[in-house]
């Protein structure tokens, strides 16, 4: 039931609270609907190069007999292999990343396992070499001592979480 | 990096056309790629934007700023330099509130400033700044709106049953990276 009513009321609670303030509702929606485009148009280019790639190496045959070669290694640690592509991505650039996992949920099914998983991955995890970069060169830092490797460990568990809670959850 | 996989992936193809005798198929296979690459961006564009629109609503209503205070308590434990300098410390709020209510463009800004306070200009990352960047890339989400965005895109009717599923991730691996910052710190003695 909550579940049922939980965008509808996202939007409710948010626009009542907004308009108590007596901000304008509308125009924040619109203004924010338009960094959405943006935001789109960020990704386009990057999901059709890499899409292209992807669906030559599907057509050729390869990435199954990759993915059977790789797969015992995955599952040894949970990971269904089908999301290996996201997992290798995700490090490196945001948008490629969403791209690869909006085209995992879209082949296996949004509901699927793989589909979930792929989602969650997405959602508990960032570009963790972009945002290291962006955030020490703004502060000014050259030495970033035991950063990456703190983060990228705190990647890999979020993968085998990600694999694993969507195991418990949905089975 | 990027550039490497994707050239690898097509010089892959082209041998597993050769091996599998799929030669063929693999031309049209891009052009396909490429189309059907628009097509999901399209069926993308709707949910997207109107998940934009929703965080901006967030941020101008003040949902953002009430969250920001309730993090305060727990904020100035994990980082009790930066709770000295109430500049830094309300732009840190800001950036973990931005992260929980799925903000990414809005947080970076705030981090940056964050991590500016941070500063000691030494050049090397103090461990604030360290436990700022992982708190960053594990990033922790209530609501992760760009990826429900893209399931609703997808047609999936019930877009956010995924969100128990992404707490519970993000918290083991904002758990283990903050953990391993505390461990690593005691390694590292370069500072």
């Amino acid at each position: 039931m909550i579940a049922d009513l939980l965008i509808p009321l996202i939007l409710a609670v948010c626009a009542c609270a907004a308009l108590r303030r007596r901000e304008n509702v509308y125009d924040a929606l619109t203004d924010g609907a338009a960094k959405g485009l943006r935001l789109l148009i960020t990704i386009l280019p990057s999901l059709i190069i890499l899409l292209t790639a992807v669906n030559m190496l599907r057509a050729s045959g390869m990435l199954d007999r990759l993915s059977a070669a790789l797969g015992p290694l995955c599952r040894g640690i949970g990971l269904p292999p089908e999301t290996l592509p996201l997992i290798l991505v995700r490090p490196f650039s945001g948008s490629a990343a969403l791209a690869v996992g909006a085209d995992l949920m879209r082949q296996y099914g949004v509901d699927s396992r793989i589909g979930r998983t792929a989602a969650v991955m997405l959602g508990s995890t960032e570009t963790t070499f972009y945002t290291v970069s962006v955030y020490f060169s703004a502060a000014g830092i050259s030495r970033t001592r035991y950063v990456i490797p703190a983060a990228l460990l705190a990647d890999l568990t979020g993968f085998a979480a990600a694999a694993l809670f969507t195991r418990l959850f949905f089975g | 990096m990027i550039s490497i996989t994707w050239t690898i992936m097509v010089v892959l193809s082209i041998f597993g056309g050769l091996l599998f005798s799929t030669a063929g198929r693999i031309g049209p296979a891009a052009m396909e790629g490429a189309a059907s690459a628009l097509e999901l961006g399209i069926s993308l564009a709707g949910p997207l934007c109107l998940w934009c629109g929703v965080g901006e609503l967030m941020a101008r209503s003040g949902l953002r700023e009430k969250l920001s205070r309730a993090l305060d308590p727990l904020l100035g434990r994990l980082f009790p330099e930066l709770r000295h300098k109430p500049d830094g410390f309300s732009a840190l709020c800001a950036n973990v509130t931005a992260n929980l209510l799925g903000l990414g463009n809005a947080a970076t800004p705030m981090g940056i400033e964050a991590c500016r306070a941070m500063a000691d200009g030494s050049g090397a990352a103090t461990a604030e700044q360290c436990r700022l960047v992982v708190l960053n890339t594990a990033s922790i989400q209530l609501l992760p709106s760009t990826v429900a965005s893209v399931r609703a895109g997808l047609g999936c009717s019930t877009p956010l049953d995924i969100l128990p599923c992404v707490l519970l991730t993000s918290l083991c691996s904002v758990a283990v990276g903050l953990l391993m910052c505390r461990f690593l710190e005691r390694l590292f003695h370069d500072r």
